[in-house]
């Protein structure tokens, strides 16, 4: 079956100014992820593959070339157009988890809700919690947390909003190998369940090989 | 839920964790200090403020003093009962006083029930007795001789006296009164008596000399209203009088201290300003990730910036209130302490500080607070992948025109006059752009040397240069605070040298009216006798200015309407001399050569030239006793009015005047070995007038020292408020410190030379600041001396050691409190949980 495309770059290029002169970071990404697709993007240090997804997420706009998300053209848009797009269809995970310290794990997955507006934030995010494992811990802080349980609550934040890309950058980097696992078989079953596009960011071969496709980055361009 | 709503609900549920993570309680701390001296001082300045003004007015025994030749009418009581004014009336005439055979000259003042309106009459029991303030006027049918009156005519308390037909009994002995005058108008001896009296005297008839006055006082706003309301309605024979224009020995001390003070309240603005600049900041470093990351996940620039505004007024609201009640609490702590010292009640504390104290941490906020925190708006979601991504540098304009905005309104508010507060804006923008250029030079220095020294202080300096930009904040905020506080210490030593030089501790405490010109030298022949020494004598007659340039005085428009008027066309009292005394400096044209002696010359005193419009060579007619003098301007003479010696505003060479009819006043260092030597004096010399000038002197000393003690208190505040600021440019760079202390450790450096490490960077940017400090401060206090406050500059070279030394110690010991919790953190702890 024919899948929807759901995120859509064409003729991405980034470049920045340095002390050296202007470096061109991405050098002419073109791709199409269909919708419940999950994508790999690999490479080495210093490839381009953040700032590929920083410009897919709309947290980063290309020098040239234009990127469709859920049907809409986020290189058209302004800042604030984007973070609202965001909120409503886009979910984040970080090798840093990224949690806000001053709330608690139920608090941290209410938030991308109430800034939506949503009424049901409390509930949805209980619910959420519940089905990461983390139920009996939804008053504690980040800080009492463990790094495992920081990445759960930041995935049920990701997800709560049932996004319409999921986007990760190293989501398991920050963590040991069991934990890493257990947060990988999660993140997969959540993309399955919600029907959620996955994007990531690794150099964890194990995670990219569950991926449906992996794309290499070398030197700013896509080489498969 | 509105997105704006969820980003005000998060800034009031991180309100708890980001008080105990430091931030916040650090900017509350600094707001609340900032406040809190603001409003100390505010609420100190506008006592001391008031009570000056009290003191002032109680030269004039009122807040305004209506004087005429004739009978005032009463549609001004009418008037001032209207608006809530308490008024009396009070008239002076000279008359002979009698007793048997003896009679005596006397000025005698005639006043209602109410008189003095402001300031005491002091009355003894006995002739040259002790003082005590006086209760009420002197009933009908009694009197208040002055010792003077009471030598003359050998009478004693109890006995009865004559003034013109009415036989009044002497009940006590008049001392002082506020309004006896500081210049030498008013200078023959004294009586009080009721008015009701007065028509049993008979002494008002066609043709008396009488001088009228009606005396009102009251409320400042409502004494203010009238007193432009009696401009308009008052007759023109009518004078109206206030501080400004009656005693300028008064005025000038008066006017020199609300300056000096509006200048102390504006350095504790200033270091306002500093501690919310350098907080704000820190707080913005810290929200930086939590912006990118509520961006990322849809949040607006709105709402990242609304997460922040709620916890930021939230702080100021609470800092704000606490912080007005700490400078109310304050205020008294430190009048407590000056309590004392202040001879007279301060009135009540008034409400402005409070308002005050509310816009300045409104206007600190949104000029300091503000510009860094739309950075946070501006932070690129890109963050939460790279962190080395801030939001674009704050442009020029943001960073600077809100501040100096700010500061220009609260200097506006504060000092109420345009000229300073934009003085002081340049100079803050001066000193802090230079501050900064010289604050990089001495950063980039340090760094060369990092090389060349031990691990400690290699430690110390590279911590100074890889911070560089926060160095150099630090640097020019401690610098800022620090140039302030040595400001003010060398103004205030300025200041008081300069108080002391006007009112020195020799200056004479007799005057001598009246000495007929033969008697001169038998008079200061029986002074020197008694150990008294004469400090200067001058001869004295009184003429009238008559034309400016041929032009009729009464036809003259002047430059200084009011007073040019009353200095112009008043009967003057004149002087000749060869000499020019020492608190008389030529500032146009030449003193009387010896060649000049006779020639019809003058020498104005500069208030006259600049009220009257006068420039060299203008001719000036005067009558003298009938006689009409032309003479032509030689020379302005700027006059230290509270030198305390005799002083003229009009002098002329010697030989021109002596033809007319005149006396000699003098002046003298005088302690009479015995009451009775003053007596046997008045005996001797009857028509000499002596003035006891301890009372004056005691009135302006008590005016100066209130003056000295408020600065003082200010000053402490100031001092207090400097020393908050340290502590808080210290405090945030309190986590990197952690941090870095923890990282060392577990590389294996000794507790010890962690310590030595932070400290010498400390020692460093104390020193720096302090010496930076000292040099600001130098230059600064030159120019609000000499072009403010109108006093001599001296330079203090033990300002640059105190300011090195005094900033490194500061720094140190405030570091070394801030940082210690920090640096002896177990190294684990921090690592594993930040």
């Amino acid at each position: 079956m024919e899948r929807k495309i759901v995120l859509e770059a064409k003729e991405l290029t980034r470049k920045v100014s340095s002390p050296e002169g202007e470096l061109t970071i991405v050098d002419g990404v073109s791709l199409a992820i269909g919708a419940g697709e999950s994508v790999a993007l690999v490479g080495a240090s210093g490839a381009g593959k953040s700032t590929v997804l920083a410009m897919l997420a709309g947290l980063d706009l290309p020098t040239s070339g234009r990127i469709w998300l859920d049907g809409r053209e986020l290189t058209g848009m302004d800042e604030d157009a984007r973070a609202r797009l965001r909120a409503d269809r886009v979910g984040f995970v970080f090798q840093a988890f990224h949690l806000v310290p001053s709330l608690t794990a139920l608090e941290n997955v209410m938030l991308p809700m109430e800034l939506t507006g949503r009424s049901d934030a409390r509930q949805a995010a209980h619910e959420i919690l519940q089905r990461v494992g983390l139920g009996a811990r939804e008053g504690h802080y980040p800080r009492q947390l463990s790094g495992g349980e920081q990445q759960r609550v930041a995935l049920a934040r990701a997800s709560v909003t049932r996004p319409a890309v999921l986007f990760a950058d190293e989501p398991t980097g920050n963590l040991d190998t069991a934990t890493g696992a257990s947060i990988c078989q999660l993140l997969f079953d959540l993309n399955r369940e919600f029907n959620t596009t996955l994007v990531l960011v690794t150099h964890d071969t194990t995670l990219a090989a569950r991926c449906d496709r992996i794309l290499t980055m070398a030197a700013g361009r896509l080489v498969t | 839920m509105s997105s704006r709503r969820a980003a005000v609900l998060l800034g009031l549920r991180s309100l708890g964790r980001e008080w105990r993570s430091g931030d916040l309680a650090v900017l509350f701390i600094a707001l609340f200090v900032a406040v809190a001296a603001l409003t100390g001082v505010g609420f100190l300045v506008d006592r001391i403020d008031r009570a000056m003004q009290l003191q002032a007015s109680e030269v004039l025994a009122a807040d305004l003093r209506l004087t005429s030749p004739d009978q005032i009418s009463t549609t001004y009581e009418t008037e001032a009962d209207r608006r809530n004014l308490l008024h009396a009336r009070a008239a002076q005439l000279i008359s002979v006083v009698l007793k048997d055979e003896a009679t005596q000259l006397t000025n005698v003042h005639v006043v209602t029930a109410g008189y003095p309106l402001r300031g005491t009459v002091r009355v003894s029991d006995r002739p040259f007795g002790a003082p005590q303030a006086a209760q009420g006027v002197p009933a009908p049918g009694e009197c208040w001789p002055d010792s003077r009156v009471l030598a003359a005519l050998g009478a004693q308390v109890g006995d009865v006296v004559n003034v013109g037909a009415a036989p009044l009994r002497v009940t006590r002995v008049l001392i002082s009164r506020p309004d006896q005058g500081s210049g030498f108008v008013d200078l023959a001896p004294s009586l009080l008596m009721n008015e009701a009296d007065l028509p049993a005297t008979q002494l008002i008839q066609p043709g008396s000399r009488v001088r009228y006055a009606a005396l009102f006082a009251g409320d400042r706003r409502a004494a203010d209203s009238f007193s432009l309301w009696l401009q308009k309605n008052k007759k023109p024979a009518e004078r109206l009088g206030d501080i400004a224009t009656i005693s300028p020995e008064v005025g000038s001390a008066t006017r020199r201290a609300g300056r000096f003070l509006a200048i102390a309240s504006l350095v504790s603005v200033l270091l306002c300003a500093v501690a919310i600049a350098m907080t704000a900041r820190r707080y913005v470093q810290r929200h930086l990730d939590l912006a990118a990351l509520l961006k990322t996940i849809g949040a607006s620039r709105a709402d990242v910036l609304w997460v922040c505004l709620t916890q930021l007024i939230c702080i100021a609201i609470t800092a704000t209130l606490f912080g007005s009640l700490a400078g109310f609490g304050a205020q008294f702590a430190l009048l407590a302490v000056v309590g004392d010292l202040i001879a007279t009640e301060l009135p009540p504390p008034g409400f402005m500080p409070v308002l005050l104290g509310f816009a300045a941490a409104l206007l600190l906020l949104v000029g300091f607070a503000l510009p860094s925190m739309l950075r946070l708006a501006r932070v690129p979601a890109m963050r939460v992948l790279r962190r080395d991504m801030g939001p674009p540098p704050l442009g020029a304009v943001l960073a600077f025109v809100p501040a100096l905005l700010a500061v220009a309104l609260l200097v506006m508010q504060v000092s109420g006059d345009m000229r300073m507060a934009l003085g002081f804006v340049a100079g803050l923008g001066a000193a802090a752009l230079s501050l900064m250029a010289v604050a990089l030079l001495l950063v980039a220095g340090v760094a060369r040397l990092r090389g060349r020294l031990g691990v400690a202080w290699r430690y110390g300096a590279a911590n100074l240069a890889r911070r560089r930009a926060e160095s150099v904040v630090q640097i020019v905020s401690l610098g800022l605070g620090l140039s302030a506080l040595l400001l003010l210490t060398i103004l205030r030593g300025n200041l008081v040298d300069d108080w002391r030089a006007r009112v020195p501790q020799n200056a004479p405490n007799y005057f001598f009216v009246n000495i007929p010109t033969q008697d001169r030298e038998d008079f200061r022949g029986m002074l020197s006798a008694d150990g008294g020494t004469l400090s200067r004598m001058l001869p004295m007659i009184r003429g009238r200015m008559t034309q400016i340039n041929g032009e009729p005085v009464a036809a003259r428009r002047f430059v200084d309407g009011r007073r040019g008027e009353g200095l112009a066309g008043r009967e003057q009292n004149l002087t000749w001399s060869a000499e020019i005394g020492p608190d008389n400096r030529i500032t146009e044209g030449h003193w009387f050569t010896a060649e000049e002696a006779g020639q019809p010359l003058v020498s104005v005193a500069t208030d006259m030239q600049e009220s009257i419009g006068l420039k060299l060579g203008d001719k000036l007619t005067f009558d003298i006793a009938g006689e009409t003098f032309e003479t032509t301007i030689s020379s302005f003479r700027e006059v230290q009015w509270d030198s305390l010696q005799p002083n003229f505003f009009l002098m002329f060479p010697p030989g021109l005047l002596e033809g007319a009819a005149g006396t000699w006043m003098a002046s003298a260092q005088y302690r009479p070995t015995d009451p009775g030597t003053i007596a046997s004096l008045v005996r001797r010399f009857p028509s000499v007038s002596i003035f006891d000038m301890d009372d004056l002197l005691g009135q302006v000393r008590s005016i100066i020292d209130k003056a000295v003690l408020a600065v003082q208190g200010v000053f402490i505040f100031t001092l207090l408020a400097g020393i908050v600021v340290l502590l808080a440019a210290v405090q945030v760079t309190r986590d990197e410190r952690r941090y870095e202390s923890a990282m060392l450790r577990t590389l294996g450096a000794q507790r010890r030379t962690v310590v030595a490490g932070v400290m010498l960077e400390f020692l460093l940017i104390g020193s720096l600041a302090g010496i930076m400090a000292s040099a600001a401060a130098s230059i600064g206090s030159y120019f609000v001396s000499t072009r403010l406050l109108e006093i001599p500059f001296r330079p203090d070279p033990l300002i640059w050691i105190g300011g090195a030394l005094g900033g490194a110690l500061l720094v140190c010991i405030a570091g070394y409190i801030a940082t210690r919790s920090a640096l002896l953190q177990p190294p684990m702890s921090t690592l594993r949980y930040g």
